[in-house]
């Protein structure tokens, strides 16, 4: 797990332009290790595109992202090495099976006792049963499971979830959510973007709200945005995030 | 790399996707060009080095466009990306995979050329051999940067014959002289020199695209 002295995220001033459109702007946040945050905001606010930089897939377009004290840290291998990302799709090879792509992942992150690790998240993710089936033959909620699973192969210190909770049905839900929180309780930086308000309030401390690519909101979950967050991602994030 | 060279030779035993396009195309093209030179010409002889090599470069061009088609499903390149390995660990792993699938190729397309052709096999082969060799080299190390490069492009049908096949002229003219040395029981005189030319090739084409390869997958 990362030092408690380290920051575990810095952006200053992040922007990345897609295209012709700014996809993200502006974006100057700090993230404490050990922290949980969700980012919130309604559809093309920014909230993958956030992510994916900061999971280093990306590369800014202006400002820096700083993980772990690191700047530039999509040059750096090792810090990869303390990355964990959901994205959309699942990076998972469809041909192979459940148990043949997570020991993959475990090899290629040089997991000790990949076998081990691999048996012990798939009986947390409900995967047991399902290890043997090729990924291309399983349900969404099922791949994404598997998703999470790669994720938290290497016990990651920063685990960045990009709505994770796609497809998934209350059991398995409730079983993420649990492991996450598992996750967090031994350390590791949780950033969560949804669009759900609920699991960003069940697991999260603190949430950053996206408008428009810009960070319109950045404070204590509690506030005054839980009655109003509906209504503004409703709204398509015009109100003003607390108003 | 050893794990995801592995992992590349068990999808292609699942999923069969590429040897079986290199096999197909270049078995089509040597057995259209053995019924295009009709037996009784005079050159049937001298042009057949043409008909092997240009069969094996349709095969090797049509084979590299699904070099990545595993990888682009479900955005698994980016789950490569996001490891902890050095970029050119990936290409280095892609490209030896793809070079064991086209030799693969290229010791069933020699055969069938031999037959095909009637090359006398009792002539001394091996500079062909050693020609059909590190063509394949150099063809596997910059047939799978471009197939890179062209998987993000919406004509990738289209551009990697024309990014590759310039390129590779060198191998081409080098395999034609030697293979035509050979089937005609020369010695290999200045035509060794190629061997040289496209062993040399062959180490600049590996390190060129291996640094090349981290800027072409990366954002």
């Amino acid at each position: 797990m990362g030092k408690a002295s380290e920051i575990a995220i810095e952006t200053v001033n992040l922007g990345k332009r897609l295209g012709v459109a700014w996809a993200l702007q502006q974006v100057t946040m700090r993230v404490r290790p050990g922290e949980r945050v969700a980012v919130l905001g309604p559809n093309g606010a920014g909230k993958s595109t956030l992510l994916r930089l900061l999971a280093t897939l990306w590369k800014p377009s202006s400002g820096e992202v700083r993980l772990f004290g690191c700047s530039e840290p999509h040059a750096i291998p090792s810090l990869r090495r303390r990355l964990g990302y959901v994205g959309h799709n699942s990076l998972l090879y469809p041909q192979l099976t459940v148990a043949e792509n997570l020991t993959f992942y475990a090899q290629l992150y040089g997991v000790q006792r990949a076998q081990e690790r691999v048996d012990l998240l798939c009986d947390k993710l409900g995967l047991t049963g399902w290890r043997e089936r090729p990924v291309r033959s399983l349900s969404r909620g099922l791949e994404q499971r598997t998703s999470l699973a790669r994720a938290l192969l290497h016990a990651p210190d920063l685990l960045l979830l990009d709505e994770p909770f796609t497809g998934l049905d209350t059991d398995a839900s409730m079983r993420v959510t649990e492991l996450v929180e598992q996750v967090s309780r031994a350390g590791a930086t949780v950033l969560l973007a949804t669009h759900d308000f609920t699991y960003a309030e069940r697991l999260c401390e603190r949430v950053v709200c996206l408008r428009a690519g810009t960070v319109v909101y950045d404070g204590p979950m509690e506030l005054p945005l839980a009655g109003s967050y509906a209504a503004w991602v409703q709204n398509d994030g015009r109100r003003e995030a607390g108003a | 790399m050893w794990t995801l060279l592995k992992k590349d030779l068990l999808l292609e035993w699942r999923a069969r996707e590429m040897l079986p396009a290199l096999l197909l195309l270049g078995t089509l093209t040597l057995v259209v060009l053995s019924f295009a030179f009709d037996p009784m010409l005079p050159w049937r002889r001298e042009a057949a080095p043409g008909a092997f090599w240009v069969a094996l470069l349709f095969a090797a061009v049509y084979g590299f466009g699904r070099s990545f088609v595993a990888e682009q499903q479900n955005e698994v390149l980016q789950g490569l990306l996001l490891a902890p390995l050095d970029r050119g660990t990936i290409y280095l792993a892609k490209a030896t995979s793809t070079l064991v699938y086209l030799l693969a190729a290229d010791s069933v397309l020699m055969a069938l050329f031999v037959v095909f052709f009637d090359v006398p096999v009792h002539q001394g082969l091996w500079p062909w051999v050693a020609a059909t060799l590190l063509a394949s080299v150099g063809l596997a190390a910059l047939g799978t940067l471009f197939a890179a490069i062209s998987m993000r492009t919406r004509a990738r049908e289209v551009m990697l014959p024309l990014l590759l096949l310039p390129l590779v002229v060198p191998l081409f003219l080098g395999g034609v002289e030697v293979t035509e040395r050979c089937m005609a029981g020369r010695p290999l005189g200045a035509a060794s020199a190629w061997l040289h030319l496209m062993a040399g090739f062959d180490v600049a084409a590996v390190v060129v695209a291996w640094l090349l390869f981290e800027y072409v997958v990366e954002d």
